[in-house]
């Protein structure tokens, strides 16, 4: 039989975007270890719906960790305590009996809350139709073969596109700034040969659209890659960079 | 409307080149006088709708995610197929229509089929030049690798996360006709009817579920691309918030729901560990090209699994099936694992598990590539187990993963309902009884990039459009239907969480519906959905209210469609006197314990017309002519 655990969970309670918020405290009593943090929540909310009392609003939906819809600030770190983990992945037995666990939605000036742990995150969609595709008409592709990419670039195009735009970087950065976000996308597009010709006016686009929406700028912090579900480097921030300034300087686009 | 396929005549391989150049089209200053609204933002209807925008027609395209992104595509893993032998190891559209067809256990329409296997080389064409990072060759050519069902290797993948990467690719296209003003997105809404005027379908009321309001919005016509029904089961590898309401309500409407029995169970899921569970994972089937799946010979056995050796172990898969092994089609390699644990030889706590063992590649090719090709799965299982696969074998068991019923459609994607489409799972076309691995993205994409662009212009250019508003007495009439439903959900004020009544339904319906059927446990379970809809309809308890978000209401609202839904699909395991690909009644089995097709009787889709709650609903029968393949029994041995 499986190890269960209690744990003391003061969680963020805001029933919208106007009204004001507060923690409350909640009893999770025998837990078991081997659920994940969300199914942890689908039973501290069955047991609230038992007493007639409003469930915690929390998004998800895969539970596999690729979607990114779910996640909150779990004691003070997005996704929770372990490294290139979804909320939905972390599992509770990364917990100790009789644990406090502060539970808060990704807070940013650009994600305001819907409900709880709920926020809205279109500003990302945003940033994408401001130039994160490379345009191209279905019907209109030359032979997928003739357009060769070294493996080792589509590898790291790889790296960066595996983002989940969950918004964990964002949530966690001082500045609550985007550019692990746009620098993974920017970089993604970059490093294939189909992306170079709209290059210059989607990093433009792009960057120009993150700070309309109250995104701040990166500081250096690392702090998103140190919370990233997907590992992201930073390295693609620095790519986002030089594509800026190459851009900035050479290109007619601006 | 006549129940006809409407498949253009003519050779096989000439059917959907002579359909495209004798279609009459609608010319571009036309097009932006037409209002298209597509439902869902999976593979199908990001890429319709992003390929209608760029055709010129205004799109409203509606999801119940934060973001269209996150739909359920995107939890794809293992790969798309396309025909494209870049490895000369002799594929062809022949052979992958071929290989389709026979993993379907001959219960597919053959043109949509060589349609399909047709379409798939320009998908690839296509995704490469949107930028998908599929994988690649030293050379810096696309790479492959193999999947069940199949001898050759046409299955192109981005690491473990290809339909990440495919869903990626088709929501940017779609967000680029955003920014061109030709789509608007209407996100975290869910459809609750279609709006039927003269017999077509000109438009849908959505629920928002921030504020749960009802909204009204008018088309010339509505796809659907709502996905699969699996979450009836409670516990599946589909997303959380799949639901089959937007379908089921057409149905209502009057749109013919085909083969709904036909349901996937795939092989290689996480076991399940404790009732607190929500959902399963999947560990992909690419897993079986270099994965041996094995129990130990002696069920009483209770040795670490890396201490049995090869002597004492029984490869039961290689065994049962010499020639394909360990890559039978799903449907197989699912039975065979049920029948090895229902012997009492499974393994893990439940001893409803069996090993997924990749030590043997691991010694032959090297912990690197193996990590290189299935890293990112090796660590998910690690995350949710707490037991690396690189030390100890996997266990895995089978789950309900994905539906080849749906809403019936025509050659042109078109339901029963003038103007109404449906396209991906969440139609029945092209899959029959079984669908093979990596066939569904190809599904999606072809039907969204290189099929509904045609046929509907196709239908715009031969009818008559009246003036509808979405003030017209229709609308405001099914807006009225929706708010009282909703009304009468939450006013029940009984005693039981929505979560318990799902899980009931899902452990019936696994249990009577599932692997395997039986007639008399079908007739059971049709009782006892009629029980457990009446004890809901008094019992159930949503907190809350209607004009706020309200994640329990929502999921009321879908369970409580699951709850009607539930009666098709016994109704129609029911009908169907033979077993064929997923469909596996007990009663007709060949002595190995396969499934035996009546090909007399029995070679036609089923097409369900409701009649009404609690009325059986009238069976329509499209035969299957079969005029380019020879049924033969399906073996894989």
């Amino acid at each position: 039989m499986s190890r269960t655990i209690n744990l003391t969970l003061k969680v963020w309670r805001q029933p919208d975007y106007r009204s004001q918020g507060r923690f409350e405290t909640i009893e999770a009593k025998d837990i078991n270890v081997d659920m994940s943090f969300l199914e942890m929540l689908d039973v501290v909310n069955e047991n609230l719906q038992l007493q007639g009392k409003d469930p915690i609003a929390f998004d998800h939906d895969c539970r596999e960790g690729i979607c990114g819809m779910c996640g909150a600030v779990v004691n003070g770190r997005a996704h929770g305590p372990l490294k290139g983990t979804t909320l939905c992945q972390l599992h509770m037995r990364h917990f100790r009996d009789g644990d406090l666990v502060v539970i808060e939605p990704f807070r940013s000036k650009a994600f305001p809350v819907i409900k709880d742990l709920v926020v809205d995150r279109s500003a990302f969609d945003e940033i994408i139709i401001a130039g994160g595709y490379i345009s191209v008409n279905a019907g209109s592709a030359p032979e997928a073969n003739s357009i060769p990419v070294p493996p080792q670039n589509a590898d790291l195009a790889m790296d960066a596109a595996q983002c989940i735009g969950c918004g964990a970087c964002v949530a966690q950065c001082p500045n609550g700034s985007a550019m692990l976000f746009v620098g993974a996308k920017v970089s993604h597009l970059a490093l294939l040969p189909q992306g170079r010709p709209e290059a210059a006016r989607r990093v433009l686009g792009m960057t120009k659209r993150m700070k309309e929406l109250g995104f701040g700028n990166c500081g250096n912090e690392r702090e998103c890659e140190a919370v990233c579900p997907k590992q992201i480097s930073i390295s693609h921030i620095a790519r986002l960079n030089r594509e800026f300034f190459k851009a900035s300087f050479i290109s007619r686009e601006v | 409307m006549p129940f006809t396929s409407n498949i253009p005549s003519g050779p096989l391989e000439q059917k959907w080149t002579r359909y495209i150049s004798e279609i009459k089209l609608v010319s571009p200053a036309n097009k932006r006088k037409f209002q298209v609204i597509v439902v869902g933002t999976g593979l199908a209807g990001a890429s319709a709708s992003a390929t209608l925008g760029e055709l010129g027609y205004n799109v409203k395209t509606f999801c119940i995610q934060d973001s269209p992104r996150r739909a359920h595509s995107i939890a794809a893993q293992g790969g798309i197929n396309a025909a494209k032998n870049y490895q000369g190891d002799g594929d062809s559209i022949w052979r992958l229509f071929y290989d389709t067809i026979k993993g379907g256990d001959f219960r597919a329409r053959e043109a949509n089929v060589y349609r399909l296997a047709e379409l798939s080389v320009k998908i690839i064409d296509h995704c490469v030049a949107q930028g998908v990072p599929f994988a690649r060759e030293y050379g810096g050519l696309l790479a492959n690798r193999s999947f069940g069902g199949a001898l050759v290797s046409r299955t192109f993948y981005a690491r473990g996360q290809t339909g990440q990467q495919l869903l990626l690719g088709a929501y940017s296209s779609m967000l680029r006709q955003v920014r061109a003003g030709k789509v608007k997105l209407f996100p975290r809404r869910e459809i609750l009817d279609i709006v039927i005027i003269d017999g077509a379908a000109r438009g849908v009321i959505a629920r928002n579920l921030v504020t749960g309001e009802l909204e009204a919005h008018s088309a010339h016509a509505v796809i659907l691309a709502t996905g699969g029904y699996g979450n009836i089961y409670f516990l599946s590898t589909n997303g959380m918030n799949s639901n089959v309401s937007a379908a089921f309500r057409a149905y209502k409407r009057g749109a013919y729901f085909a083969n709904p029995c036909f349901v996937q169970i795939h092989p290689t899921c996480i076991p399940v560990s404790g009732h607190y569970q929500s959902k399963l994972t999947l560990m992909s089937e690419s897993l079986r090209n270099d994965g041996r799946v094995w129990v130990p010979k002696d069920p009483k056995d209770k040795r670490a699994p890396q201490d049995i050796p090869e002597r004492d172990r029984d490869y039961f898969l290689e065994r049962l099936y010499p020639s394909y092994g360990n890559l039978v089609p799903r449907d197989v390699a699912s039975r065979a694992t049920k029948l090895i644990c229902d012997q009492g030889r499974g393994v893990g706590p439940t001893g409803y598990a069996v090993y997924l063992d990749l030590s043997d590649a691991i010694k032959r090719d090297g912990k690197e590539v193996i990590e290189k090709k299935y890293g990112n799965l090796f660590e998910m299982y690690e995350k949710i187990t707490g037991v690396s696969p690189y030390e100890s074998p996997m266990m895995i068991y089978p789950a309900v993963h994905y539906v080849m019923g749906g809403l019936w459609v025509d050659y042109n994607l078109m339901t029963t309902i003038d103007g109404l489409f449906a396209l991906g799972e969440a139609n029945f076309s092209d899959h029959g009884a079984n669908r093979l691995g990596a066939s569904a993205l190809m599904q999606g994409l072809a039907d969204g990039y290189f099929v509904i662009p045609y046929t509907l212009g196709q239908y715009f250019a031969s009818h008559f459009f009246p003036e509808v508003t979405e003030s017209q007495k229709p609308f405001e009439d099914a807006k009225k239907q929706v708010s009282e439903f909703i009304q009468r959900l939450i006013s029940i004020r009984g005693k039981r969480t929505v979560s318990d009544f799902h899980k009931n339904l899902g452990s019936i319906m696994w249990e009577y519906a599932g692997m395997e059927r039986n007639d008399q446990g079908l007739q059971k379970a049709r009782e006892m959905i009629k029980n457990l809809r009446e004890e809901f309809w008094q019992d159930l308890f949503i907190p809350g209210s209607v004009s706020e978000f309200n994640q329990t209401l929502s999921k009321a609202i879908r369970v409580s469609d699951y709850l009607e839904f539930a009666d098709l699909i016994v109704e129609d395991a029911l009908n169907r006197r033979e077993s064929c690909g997923c469909h596996f009644n007990v009663a007709f089995q060949t002595p190995e314990h396969e499934p035996k097709r009546d090909d007399e009787n029995c070679a036609y889709v089923a097409a369900w017309e409701y009649q009404g709650i609690d009325k059986p609903p009238i069976l329509h029968k499209e035969p299957l002519l079969f005029e380019n393949v020879k049924l033969g029994i399906r073996s894989y041995k």
